[in-house]
């Protein structure tokens, strides 16, 4: 038995040698649920102008907040990076994020992007768009997301589980804009117009407009971008027979959604986070934002890649961002009521 | 009345030896997440817990049921009537037949879901073929496997290994004489097989089903892909979507009583009878010969299921990779590949050596209701690793603080919760019943004579172990170590919560990527996975296959 408790003694005194090396390097610790290719990129560069380390921790949001609530005061998070508002909205509901005053941020990120008080900031936004059948569909058919509920798409429509945030996000938007009782008349109306089961990813709805399976997807604008330039040609041949319809122009516009960034609490690191997120809202990396991954720069000043530039200007739903997360349950309920998968 | 109390105070002796002691303390210790967990069961559910008794319970546990007897069907007669096959027959390529039907298990079982759907899509090799050689569009999937039955396919073709495993090394190490003396009273091969040499096993094969029952219960990637629902993705729906902790966490422990009673079930029935025999290693089985034309059906047979389970997908993954390797492969990829690789060794030693403490103190025991106290070590791999990673996170964290404590405040930040320890731990937690299944099964097969021969011959219990038990059931201890070893290998939820800051490991970088929906660069991690899975499985082959030529 005392040789168990000598190894237990080696261990811990091994583990607190090691997290005693490093303390003079300038670190920022991020928690975060993007992890594109692009991202680890962006923070080399960050590295590189500032000698600031980036250490980086990806899962999903919820797992990442839940452990910053189990952290507490201890947690060595700076920065908590999600692919959605409502769980920035969530985090700063939890009250896992502090406010944020930094000049550059407000004059580079318009407010529309960021929560009311500052303690989270967009820093891409992305838009959930109609894929339809070049073939089979005139976009005159098209208008609006809440036209889809007509009968005339009975067998057409595809779209992926309730699952999914973003569509989650999708139906808290419309749950905002015509209240509770339309909405789940809505999502019945389209529920039973879909040509399958709601399954799959975002890129299979494209593959299943191509094969002819459905007519119409509702999809986020950057997996069409990345189907484009896919390394396999059949995935680029499937994205070409799609062509690409942002819904509710005339009206509320087009429903988006935001990947972005807040500092946290109790972060240790409080300066290198705000510059962090100075950088990534800065000119360059927002560039590389929008080349990389397709999505759309929340900075006015970046030029969008030649891709969006192709699908031209489109009006935005201006919904306030926290209200995607504060209508996220109620979205939820509505799905499972109705029986969307 | 003397007698008596003697007899007392040498049953007691025998119950508290050293081996009992640290059983309990490793019982302890593994049982802290599961108990955190259970705790849970006395507050009262979130108020999403009526939400969803409402509306998708229901479903839940009919998926959920229908998912796990699909996949237990098809687990036994895959993996039974392979492994009766290759350990009873010589026909064409059993050799490589042997391990050949192992290697599905490598498949992480979210990447064979993403894989078929792929073969089967419209940018997939079917669909190309057709477009581009003959001029033909199919409409829609040419076959659908993203729906119930689909998963039930893809559950059990990457999970049917497990019984083959564990039902090979237990055909194995059965003795030919009872075989002989079934033949010799008139038994045809067949009959044998059910009279005998299955109910001989059934230690073995309710062990192989149960692990991939739990695994299937464990199941998120899959089933959430193909829109699916069971009650894993209501424990993540209670949890994620809806911010419930409480509700998702007391959802899954009604689930860990689910399985508790199936395994307490399971142990009743199985009583206490044995089902050992003492000369088990004496005569090895002899393999019959059967005619060419049976050969012909064997061959083919086992062919058309290590295609399914592997080799197609391997090849579709194979091609994705060259269309994929140049972005993706770099220097750190190779670091990728050791870190994967010595978590995973590590742990399975670690596994194994303490399942053989635990099992061999019940061995030692003379009381036969320890075995079910024992049993809650396994219980782990029941829990949903997301769940396990907070019933791991709330205690360590407890312990961090309070040493944290002890010292001044702000020299020290939380030190065990950030660094591999707790993961390890985790992976012990999660992983245990899967190395302590079959050693379990291997101790029941040599039976207790042995052991008891030569302690009255006066050999201690360590010295037992090390001369007598361990070296009869090696190929046990070897299934145990390579099965966690692939496991680990594949593990996601565990890692993604409790890994240290920039660790990354091929589970890991595959799913980031493949939840980025690039499935195509995923297939690089996926393929080192699969591969770095064959060369242990190779090894272990050679150990359970024995002196047998």
């Amino acid at each position: 038995m005392t040789e168990i408790f000598k190894a237990i003694l080696i261990l811990i005194i091994g583990v607190l040698i090691i997290s005693c090396n490093g303390q003079e390097q300038e670190i920022v610790n991020v928690y975060t649920h993007r992890h594109y290719e692009a991202d680890q990129q962006l923070f080399d560069n960050f590295t590189a102008q500032t000698g600031i380390q980036v250490n980086v921790v990806s899962a999903s949001a919820d797992e990442l907040i839940q452990k910053l609530e189990l952290e507490g005061a201890g947690s060595p998070a700076d920065v908590l990076i999600t692919v959605d508002a409502g769980r920035l909205h969530r985090a700063e509901e939890k009250d896992l994020l502090q406010s944020i005053d930094s000049e550059i941020l407000q004059e580079n990120i318009p407010q529309k992007y960021n929560s009311p008080s500052n303690k989270w900031f967009g820093l891409t936004y992305r838009a959930r768009i109609l894929a339809y059948s070049k073939e089979r569909v005139d976009p005159s058919e098209l208008s609006t997301y809440e036209a889809l509920a007509d009968d005339k798409w009975e067998g057409r429509l595809l779209t992926r589980s309730s699952e999914n945030i973003y569509n989650q996000s999708l139906l808290a938007s419309i749950l905002e804009a015509h209240g509770e009782e339309k909405t789940t008349e809505w999502a019945k109306a389209v529920l039973s117009n879909m040509a399958r089961s709601p399954k799959g990813n975002d890129r299979d709805q494209v593959k299943a407009v191509a094969s002819g399976e459905g007519d119409v997807a509702i999809v986020n604008t950057y997996y069409i971008g990345i189907m484009l330039n896919d390394s396999n040609i059949e995935e680029q041949r499937a994205a070409e027979q799609v062509g690409i319809f942002f819904p509710n122009q005339e009206d509320r516009g087009t429903h988006i959604n935001i990947s972005g960034a807040g500092v946290t609490k109790y972060a240790p690191n409080k300066g290198n986070a705000i510059k962090l997120l100075e950088f990534l809202s800065g000119k360059e990396a927002q560039t590389l934002l929008a080349d990389i991954n397709f999505e759309y720069p929340v900075n006015p000043e970046v030029e969008h890649s030649p891709l969006l530039k192709n699908w031209g200007d489109f009006k935005s739903d201006d919904i306030a961002l926290y209200k995607l997360g504060n209508k996220n349950r109620e979205a939820v309920m509505i799905f499972d009521r109705i029986g969307w998968k | 009345m003397n007698t008596r109390i003697l007899s007392l105070v040498k049953q007691s002796y025998y119950w508290w030896n050293r081996w009992a002691g640290a059983a309990v303390v490793i019982l302890l210790l593994v049982t802290i997440p599961v108990l955190t967990i259970l705790l849970q069961l006395f507050e009262p559910p979130g108020d999403s817990w009526y939400h969803l008794k409402e509306n998708l319970l229901l479903t839940l546990f009919s998926n959920t049921l229908l998912l796990l007897s699909g996949v237990s069907l098809f687990t036994f007669l895959l993996g039974v009537s392979t492994a009766w096959l290759v350990s009873n027959y010589n026909f064409p390529g059993r050799r490589y037949f042997e391990w050949l039907l192992i290697l599905p298990l490598g498949f992480p079982a979210y990447i064979m879901a993403y894989t078929y759907t792929g073969i089967f899509d419209y940018a997939g090799p079917i669909h190309s073929f057709f477009r581009n050689h003959l001029a033909i569009n199919i409409k829609g999937s040419l076959i659908d496997i993203m729906n119930l039955p689909g998963a039930v396919f893809i559950l059990s073709i990457t999970l049917f290994p497990y019984v083959f495993l564990i039902s090979r090394s237990s055909f194995l190490q059965q003795s030919k004489t009872l075989q002989e003396a079934s033949s010799l009273l008139g038994s045809h091969r067949w009959r044998t097989f059910i009279r005998i040499a299955l109910p001989m096993a059934r230690p073995a094969i309710v062990g192989g089903i149960a692990l991939a029952s739990m695994e299937v219960l464990n199941d998120y990637g899959t089933v959430k892909y193909f829109g699916v629902n069971t009650f894993t993705t209501g424990i993540f729906r209670a949890w994620f979507s809806m911010g419930d902790a409480t509700t998702a966490i007391y959802l899954s422990a009604i689930l860990m009583m689910v399985v508790f009673t199936i395994l307490y079930l399971e142990s009743l029935q199985r009583g206490n009878r044995q089902f050992g025999n003492a000369n088990a290693l004496t005569k090895p089985l002899v393999r019959v010969t059967p005619n060419v034309k049976k050969q012909f059906l064997y061959t083919t047979f086992c062919t058309i299921i290590f295609l399914v389970s592997f080799l197609i997908p391997l090849a579709q993954i194979v091609y994705w990779v060259i269309l994929t390797y140049e972005k993706v492969i770099n220097k750190d990829f190779f670091l990728l590949i050791y870190r994967s690789f010595s978590l995973a060794a590590g742990t399975g030693l670690a596994v194994v050596i303490l399942s053989v403490v635990l099992l061999y103190a019940l061995r030692l025991s003379p009381f036969k209701w320890m075995k079910n106290i024992t049993k809650i070590a396994t219980l782990g791999y029941a829990i949903p690793g997301a769940v396990i990673a907070v019933g791991i996170m709330i205690p360590i964290l407890g312990f961090d603080r309070w040493l944290a404590g002890q010292f001044s405040p702000g020299t020290l930040g939380l030190i065990l919760s950030g660094s591999l320890f707790g993961l390890i731990f985790a992976y012990i937690v999660r992983f245990m019943a899967v190395g302590y299944n079959p050693i379990d099964a291997g101790f029941q097969k040599i039976g207790l004579h042995v052991n008891e021969a030569s302690r009255l011959l006066g050999s201690g219990p360590t010295r037992t172990l090390w001369r007598v038990d361990l070296p009869l059931i090696k190929p046990s201890l070897f299934s145990g170590i390579l099965l966690v070893f692939v496991d680990v290998l594949k593990e996601l939820p565990l890692t993604l919560i409790l890994r240290p800051f920039n660790y990354h490991t091929l589970a890991t970088k595959a799913f980031d990527m493949a939840t980025n929906e690039m499935i195509a660069e995923s297939a690089n991690a996926a393929l080192i996975i699969i591969l770095t899975g064959i060369i242990p499985i190779i090894f272990l082959n050679r150990m359970i296959r024995r002196r047998d030529v």
